[in-house]
């Protein structure tokens, strides 16, 4: 399966995430650059974390207007997967891809730390090893990571399964304690209604190897297991 | 037909009432409260960008701002609202 890893100037994820992607049995991870526009040759994309454009306006705000996201936009469109990590996240938000915004951590303060999320909709090509209720081991890194929608659209998206990952604390619970830049309901991770479009906060490609882990958890993995599941599964 | 010429307009982006302004409220907090200054009830950060643009009128460079502000999503109108504001002509 040809992944497309999307660098835009500034992603500082690109390599760890193409490493991650290469350890997967079956997945052929490429870097595009922001300035192409033909996606064509893939089957899935994934946009990495990292400060794209300096983070300027926005988190995201630029890089969603580059040429590359018209060709991610036609692969989402297409039904194709797409993902967004982090600043990925922040980047299909700003790209109208997915709704709502990441607003600056409520603690004022950059959070880099290993975190719980729990699975809420493994139905997605990215959560499908990953069972509905299940708690993953994934690391956090940002400083624009709160996720939010007015009430109304946040109670939609929940209504129509668009919650993917939800920060918990440690006994599973989706508490303020696990909850640590302050997203509404605990969001760690959204979908768009068709399910083909995930983006979320916490770095699976950082949870892939036991060197880097606290815990010798890889979790990360099952995220880009799920992805070649998921591609199996369509063939 | 007017000359076009320069205006000066404000784009404010601020988050919306609901979403929560952490960054407004440690400064109120720790810095004015902290001060004394109980009259001040609340403090809100917003974004300033200050466009000159070239235009006929002002009802003009009011409108293509915003057109820009819409169309290139200067703000995120899932948490912020945006307020634009033309000045006199810039000399």
């Amino acid at each position: 399966m040809n992944v497309a890893v999307v660098c835009f100037p500034a992603s500082t994820c690109d390599l760890d995430l193409l490493a991650a992607l290469t350890q997967v049995e079956g997945c052929n991870p490429k870097l595009v650059r922001h300035d192409e526009e033909d996606l064509s040759d893939f089957a899935a994309a994934i946009l990495p974390g990292g400060f794209a454009y300096g983070d300027y306006l926005r988190a995201g705000a630029i890089a969603a207007r580059t040429p590359i996201m018209t060709a991610v936009a036609r692969l989402a469109a297409q039904g194709g997967p797409v993902l967004g990590i982090c600043n990925g996240f922040q980047i299909l938000v700003e790209a109208g891809l997915l709704p709502g915004s990441l607003l600056r951590n409520q603690s004022v303060q950059f959070i880099c730390e290993w975190v719980r999320v729990r699975v809420e909709n493994d139905a997605t090509p990215f959560s499908l090893l990953t069972p509905k209720g299940s708690v993953l081991r994934l690391p956090i890194a940002h400083n624009e990571g709160r996720f939010y929608l007015p009430p109304r659209e946040w109670r939609a998206l929940e209504r129509s399964d668009g919650i993917v990952f939800r920060y918990v604390d440690g006994t599973g619970a989706a508490s303020r304690s696990g909850n640590s830049n302050g997203s509404v309901g605990s969001i760690a991770g959204i979908a768009n209604a068709q399910g083909n479009v995930v983006g979320l906060m916490p770095h699976p490609e950082r949870a892939c190897d036991t060197l880097l882990s606290p815990d010798g958890s890889v979790d990360g993995q099952l995220i880009f297991q799920s992805l070649l599941r998921y591609a199996d599964g369509v063939k | 037909v007017l000359k076009p010429a320069h205006y000066d307009v404000d784009v404010t982006i601020s988050n919306r009432p609901q979403a929560r302004d952490p960054e407004g409220e440690t400064i109120h907090r720790e810095l004015i409260a902290q001060a004394g200054y109980a009259e001040v009830k609340e403090v809100r950060v917003a974004k300033l960008l200050k466009i000159r643009i070239a235009a006929a009128s002002p009802k003009e460079a009011r409108h293509t701002v915003w057109k820009i502000c819409n169309e290139l999503r200067i703000f995120n109108p899932a948490a912020h609202v945006c307020t634009v504001s033309v000045g006199p002509v810039a000399k």
